[in-house]
């Protein structure tokens, strides 16, 4: 099937014009296509990771126009593994929005998301350079309103402060690419690792420049030190299932690293190969102690969960920032790890909010939950993963990145920097989860108005935490077949030399 | 399947399911939960007997299956005689502490919650002792930490429970890390995490550079899990737990981990003096002052955890120095240590359970309520004090000993036997207390309870552990001498050293000091009372619990405080950051190669015009930043940077950008002005004069920064893709305007990501507009109320007559867009101006009255029309987006060249209008919030 790679990205497209087509008919039609079409988008999802286990990468030329001079797809494993992620974690987060009618709380709620998708799934096909800057355009715009979705201040505020923050990282983007494309002459990326693998030393300055304003702008997607301030408010003010779709944007940042400067500045780049390594293991590992402490500072579990987001964004910083192929095998199976997790806590934190009443996430003792057990049970599961201590995946996915760190010269550093922010976590976490499942009163107080003693929609929220947090043992019990994929799927990514062929000769496409 | 290939890890695994089990049973009856879990030990039991037969017939078993061999995780069990004495401990004991806590238990307190922690627990300790796979052991390991934290905080409800098994978990868990760490440096000394293979490898890793770490991370695992100072001071807090769970947890299994890893790793990694300073010295250290403090406690179980701190110190010291014969005597008191141990928490939970406390000033004289199990505890007592006949005096007397060997020369291994007796010393006083305070000592003070026997099978459990202690004391060949040999071997790896059980082996050094030890401790309990007046006035304050506290308020502290200083939630502080950090890394990249900034391109020279439309440039965006405070103004001129900047794709020959960049110019600009109306006019001084030259200077160097950027590419000659297009436009794309063709057909992909853009932004506008209330004011800041007079008549009259013709140009530029300048983009823009000037002209409210069909339509239409474009030429077999054009000679119009990519040109122009005027509409919709749709002259 040649039009394979086009399908993820016309799928929600064609599903959000449908839902505008829609519009008058009412929630309830919107609701019904935007599951459905998000449903498939997971199967075609898992139908394409399947086939991209056989090895093949698949070139799509775009308008027919052959690489370099029109837009090129490129499907590969590393593709199939993200659209795979993001589709399940998007069936979960819109379950979510359905059951508990947040999606009723603004306008354009499916519509949206399904653009938002739409955005995602491009920014993963795509093999081309400015093209990644108009996903990444459709994909900030379609976050921008959704963050903002449910409307209040203080979201407003954060709102604002993302978008802004974003729009400064558009423009160093565009002023990377015109960089880039001044320098090589070209912008699809098999195309620039070419011209860089034959670059003249003069423009070595020129390019490393672009190189590293290009890490920028994916850093600060990502949410890399010093680049994160906009992440906790965000993703702490927002509506949950928005905070837990927007679990796969911070890793569309690392993925585009990943992509485009694992590519471009590939092994065969000379000079230039993996100049950008030192900066990203760096200030992943400032980012992670940061963020390890902010998790301990947090007063609010929100945003608790924020900080969290931003300490697995960091170790896969790091593990990327390795360089190695033990290292992206790593960061991929923590990459998965992680992102289903953080999505799976924004609900759960948000089904815990919504028993609290007025005592809403803050960490003050407030009254016995209602299924105080079940909630406490799933939160030190969740918690247990997120700090990464067994017997949850989040434990193997640390102690996959250590040893491949243990190869890099900065072993010590690294080690040093995830053990201690991991004890940070475990004595945040343990207070958190004491504060909110054991730290009870008996009778509230007189100032309280009647707190809830049922959880709107209970069961069917939990359906959509328990199928995202379903990942986190999965990944434990089928940790073979698992870390077998992620060890192929990063040794199809880094053989550069193959994508290249790929990109020019679509007829040759294996590895 | 045959069990006997699968029972070790079905032993391990069966707890877990037992636990499972016993949770969902409770439900239905409260004891069940309690034979469940009973019945799951023996099973687990029963399912190991076999391999146990197998392991003291001198095997080792290995049941090893792949798991994750990516990070060399194997799910791998071993089972030889360390691992054996620690299985049986754990079982037996634990089935001893099931049917305690079963009458220990009140009827508030829920048993499936009890008993599945218990039953998880005994599986993760189960794990650890059993593992083959070093990062498996790990696994159970952390899972042991985590189970006790549910233990010791079982129950919730008390603020010291649930201090307590967080202490336990940050100390037990932090140091699980470091011995992760450490395990990691192990595997990567050895190239496996398998034991088997690790056991065998202790040479090489002695030699190793990377030992010292090694052994250094994984002493913080043992010492933090064994309650080693300065890392004991955990266990005393963590006896706010249910007296079984101290019983099991504290005297016989998890403490008892470390020092498993000790015995397991002993081969390993002891031997080398860097081991016996460190192992050695804390384990001694540990001794005396756990022996010491155990003394001065007034709670019962207080004085039982620091007791059990010194008894691990005296183990761990053992190991420590590094000779078999002193791991054999590590073994034997490993095995006494929790009969008697276990058996005296367990008679410790009686007395809380029958007197209602635990505070030995107001325990006395129970001798004669509980007359049995006085008998019992003094007898566990004297055990744990060394008296002969029991088995605590055996490995007392083998430690004793050891201590004498290892004294040697130097004043250090002097002092060695001399502290070992002071803590015997310590170790009678206390022990002695334990009985004397409890049982004599008069009559008890204002007991909450009257105090009685407990009930027979809560004491059955201690009437078997002490029975145990006089049966390896009295016979301990014809009782703990196999398990002993077996565990031996197991650790030891090779060939036990020879060693004698015997209860007498004539006047020597280590019976000299136990009798010293025993008038010396009888001797200190003679002066007790002004020794814990000193300690009262001195000491208690000074505990390690308090640095611990202080330390976490200091990390929280430090916590917040850095978050707080960095997360400042400032959009400003934001920018700063992000602004300066792109300052820092391009100029680093250029930093970082010898390469010249410029290239040799020759500049073109510099001509008046683009001289003066330069600086009219540089003057307005400098005018826009000093005059931002006057809103209106400063978007004036923003105005007039945009036109410059039209202006300059003029001179640079591309008429289409310079017709867009016009186009877009004016319609933000009256957007904006629509939006201005809700703001304030004039934007408040808030900003520190720092802040102003910090950020002044900021963006003069970025903008020097973008500068040096763009002359770094413009010097340099770069063959890009251009070429082709140009030359491919008419015969590829059937247009002759290469602008338009790259936009609807080279990268026509860009293109409807572009307009799936645009269409966001006016959804997203609507959105957010629907669920905000703007207050547009009544009055300007000045106090004047906004005029509400007609607009100018003529501008009326003559926009409603441009109207039709403004569409016509949309129209005829859109038509020309593939070979001339033009296009969708551009059309719809013109086409949205037209409107614009109609709001203008006519006002808002008029306008927005007028267009009636809903543009959510529109937008739809343009993004269907382009993607359905693209997916014709997907059913006809080609890729997405594929365009096609032909010739055609239409009568009376003439030739004309028809390009598929119009249709797709429609689907932009139909985008474009679309958010444009959606936005207009939803802006002018909440104009009219406030103000009344003027009356306009001419209006029927």
């Amino acid at each position: 099937m040649m039009h394979l790679p086009i399908l993820p990205i016309l799928l929600p497209l064609l599903a959000g014009i449908l839902l505008l087509l829609l519009r008058p008919l009412g929630l309830q039609v919107q609701r019904m296509v935007g599951f459905v079409a998000a449903f498939a988008l997971l199967m075609l999802a898992v139908w394409l990771f399947d086939a991209s286990l056989a090895g093949q990468r698949q070139v799509y030329a775009l308008g027919n126009w052959p690489a370099p001079f029109g837009i090129t797809l490129v499907f590969d494993q590393l593709a199939a593994l993200m659209l795979l992620v993001t589709a399940i974690l998007a069936v979960g987060a819109l379950w979510y929005a359905i059951v508990t009618e947040i999606d009723a709380q603004g306008s354009h709620f499916h519509v949206l998301f399904q653009m938002q998708l739409f955005g995602l799934n491009g920014a993963f096909l795509t093999g081309d350079a400015f093209n990644l800057f108009v996903f990444f355009e459709v994909l900030l715009l379609a976050s921008y309103s959704l963050l903002l979705h449910g409307g209040g201040k203080q979201r407003t505020v954060a709102g604002l402060h993302y978008v802004v923050v974003n729009l400064v990282g558009s423009t160093v983007f565009l002023f990377a690419l015109g960089a880039l494309y001044g320098a090589l002459g070209t912008l699809n990326i098999a195309d620039m690792a070419a011209k860089v693998a034959a670059l003249p030393a003069e423009r070595e300055g020129l390019v490393m420049a672009a190189g590293l304003l290009l890490l920028l702008v994916f850093g600060l997607k990502a949410a890399m030190f010093p680049l994160y301030l906009w992440l906790p408010a965000a993703y702490a003010r927002t509506s949950a299932p928005v905070a837990a779709l927007f679990a796969i944007m911070t890793k569309v940042g690392v993925y585009a690293i990943i992509r485009v400067h694992g590519t471009v500045f590939g092994v065969d780049a000379g000079n230039l190969a993996y100049f950008y390594a030192p900066w990203l293991l760096g200030l992943g590992l400032i980012t992670l102690v940061l963020a390890a402490l902010g998790v301990l500072a947090a007063f609010r579990l929100r945003f608790q969960v924020a900080y969290l987001v931003l300490a697995s964004v960091a170790m896969l910083l790091i593990a990327v920032g390795l360089h190695s192929e033990a290292g992206l095998a790593a960061a991929l199976y923590y990459l998965v790890h992680s992102t289903l997790l953080a999505g799976g806590l924004f609900l759960l934190a948000d089904v815990i909010v919504r028993g609290r009443g007025t005592y809403a996430d803050r960490f003050d003792p407030g009254m016995r939950l209602p299924h105080h057990a079940l909630l406490g049970g799933l939160f030190m599961l969740a918690a247990v993963a997120a700090l990464g201590l067994p017997p949850l995946s989040g434990f193997f996915g640390k102690l996959w990145i250590l040893q491949a760190a243990l190869e890099h010269p900065w072993r010590w550093a690294v080690l040093a920097t995830v053990l201690i922010s991991s004890a940070l976590l475990l004595i945040a976490l343990a207070r958190s989860g004491s504060v909110l499942f054991y730290k009870v009163k008996d009778r509230p107080d007189a100032a309280d108005p009647v707190l809830p003693t049922q959880i709107p929609a209970f069961g069917l929220s939990l359906t959509a935490v328990l199928w995202l947090l379903a990942a986190v043992p999965l990944l434990v019990v089928l940790a073979h077949p698992v870390a077998e994929i992620m060890q192929q799927v990063a040794a199809q990514t880094l053989d550069v030399v193959g994508y290249r062929a790929a990109v020019f000769d679509p007829a040759v496409g294996g590895k | 399947m045959d069990v006997s290939t699968i029972n070790l890890p079905l032993a391990v695994l069966l707890p877990f399911v037992g636990a499972a089990v016993v949770a969902w049973a409770a439900h239905f009856h409260r004891v069940a939960a309690a034979w469940l879990a009973g019945i799951t030990t023996l099973l687990a039991l029963g399912v190991l007997y076999p391999a146990l037969i197998a392991v003291f017939a001198g095997e080792t078993l290995i049941q090893s299956w792949v798991w994750m061999p990516a990070i060399g995780l194997d799910f791998a069990f071993r089972l030889d005689g360390l691992g054996a004495l620690f299985a049986l401990m754990i079982l037996v004991i634990g089935l001893l502490v099931i049917l305690y806590a079963r009458y220990y238990l009140s009827a508030k307190d829920s048993m499936g919650r009890f008993f599945a922690y218990m039953l998880t627990f005994m599986g993760s300790m189960l794990g650890v002792v059993l593992s083959e796979n070093l990062l498996q052991l790990m696994v159970f390991w952390e899972l042991t930490s985590l189970s006790s934290f549910m233990l010791i905080s079982y129950w919730q409800h008390r603020e010291d429970a649930r201090q307590g098994a967080r202490m336990a978990l940050a100390i037990t868990g932090g140091g699980g890390l470091a011995l992760l760490a450490g395990i990691l440096l192990l595997g990567q000394m050895v190239g496996s995490y398998n034991l088997s293979d690790v056991l065998l490898a202790g040479e090489q890793i002695r030699a190793h550079a990377l030992y010292l770490p090694t052994l250094v991370l994984i002493a913080i695992g043992v010492f933090t899990k064994s309650a080693q100072f300065p890392f004991h001071f955990w266990l005393p807090n963590a006896m706010s737990a249910p007296t079984p769970v101290s019983a099991y947890l504290h005297s016989a299994t998890m403490v008892k981990a470390g020092i498993f890893l000790l015995a397991r790793f002993f081969p390993v990694l002891a031997g080398t003096p860097e081991w016996s300073w460190l192992i050695g010295t804390v384990g001694m250290i540990t001794l005396l002052v756990g022996a010491f403090v155990a003394l001065f406690q007034h709670d019962l179980k207080g004085l039982l955890a620091y007791s059990t701190i010194s008894h691990l110190g005296l183990i761990t010291l053992l190991f420590g120095l590094g000779t078999e014969l002193a791991a054999v005597a590590a073994l034997f008191h490993i095995i006494n240590h929790a009969t008697f141990k276990a058996s005296l928490f367990m008679v410790a939970g009686i007395i809380d359970h029958e007197t209602g406390t635990r505070d030995m000033r107001r325990i006395n004289g129970l001798l004669k309520y509980m007359p049995h199990t006085a008998v019992l505890a003094m007898i566990a007592a004297a055990a744990m004090a060394g008296v002969p006949l029991l088995n605590g005096f055996l490995s007392k007397e083998m430690f004793f000993d050891q201590a004498v060997v290892a004294s040697g020369e130097s004043l250090w291994g002097q002092a060695i036997p001399v502290m070992a007796t002071l803590a015997g010393v310590f170790s009678v006083a206390y022990s002695l207390r334990f009985i004397h305070d409890v049982f004599f000592n008069g009559e008890p003070v204002n007991l909450p309870k009257m105090p009685h026997e407990p009930p027979p099978f809560m004491r059955i459990p201690v009437d078997v552990l002490v029975v145990l202690c006089i049966a390896v004391g009295m016979l301990p060949m014809f009782t703990v001498a196999p398990l002993l040999a077996v565990a031996v071997q197991g650790t030891l790896q090779g060939v036990p050293p020879e060693y004698s059980l015997a209860i007498w082996h004539g006047f020597n050094e280590p019976l000299l000091m136990s009798f010293i030890a025993l008038v010396g401790g009888i001797a200190v309990y003679a002066v007790r009372k002004p020794l814990f007046a000193w300690y009262e006035s001195r000491v208690r304050g000074q505990q390690l619990r308090h640095l611990y506290d202080w330390k976490i308020d200091k990390l929280l502290q430090v916590a917040r405080g850095v978050t707080r200083g960095f997360d400042r939630g400032s959009l400003q502080d934001m920018l700063f950051w992000v602004l300066g950090f792109t300052l820092l890394m391009g100029t680093a990249g250029f930093l970082s190669s010898a390469a010249p900034l410029l290239g040799e391109r020759v500049l073109l020279p510099l001509d008046a015009v683009s001289l003066a439309v330069g600086a009219t440039l540089i003057l307005a965006s400098l005018l826009s930043v000093v005059l931002h405070r006057e809103r209106l103004i400063a978007l004036v001129v923003l105005g007039a940077v945009g036109l410059v900047v039209s202006l300059a794709f003029v001179k640079f020959s591309a008429p289409d950008l310079a017709l867009t960049q016009l186009s877009v110019e004016i319609v933000t600009i009256v957007l904006l002005m629509l939006a201005l109306y809700f703001l304030p006019q004039y934007t408040p001084r808030t900003s520190a004069v720092w802040r102003k030259w910090r950020d002044g200077i900021l963006a003069g160097l970025l903008g020097l920064g973008a500068a040096v950027l763009a002359l770094a590419v413009m010097t340099r000659e770069t063959a890009t893709l251009a070429d082709y297009f140009v030359t491919q436009s008419v015969p590829g794309g059937g247009g002759a305007n290469v602008v338009n063709v790259i936009l609807v057909d080279f990268r026509g992909f860009d293109t409807m990501g572009e307009i799936a853009v645009l269409a966001l932004a006016g959804l997203g506008i609507f959105a957010l507009l629907q669920q905000i209330k703007l207050y547009a004011p009544a009055e300007d800041s000045s106090g004047r109320a906004w005029a509400l007079e007609a607009n100018p008549f003529i501008l009326q009259t003559f926009s409603r007559v441009l109207f039709p013709l403004m569409l016509m140009v949309a129209v005829f530029v859109f038509l020309r867009g593939h070979n001339l300048p033009g296009g969708g983009f551009i059309a719809g823009l013109i086409a949205a101006l037209a409107i614009v000037l109609q709001n203008l002209a006519n006002g808002i409210g008029w306008t927005a009255q007028r267009i009636r069909s809903d543009m959510h339509s529109w937008l739809a239409a343009g993004l269907l029309v382009a993607a359905g474009t693209g997916m014709v030429a997907m059913a006809l077999g080609y890729p997405f987006l594929t365009s096609a054009h032909t010739h055609v000679h239409w009568p009376v119009v003439g030739d004309f060249e028809l390009a598929s990519a119009m249709f797709f040109d429609m689907g932009v122009f139909l985008v474009v209008v679309g958010a444009t005027v959606m936005i207009l509409v939803e802006l002018g919709k909440l104009n009219r919030l406030d103000a009344p749709t003027p009356v306009l002259q001419g209006e029927v």
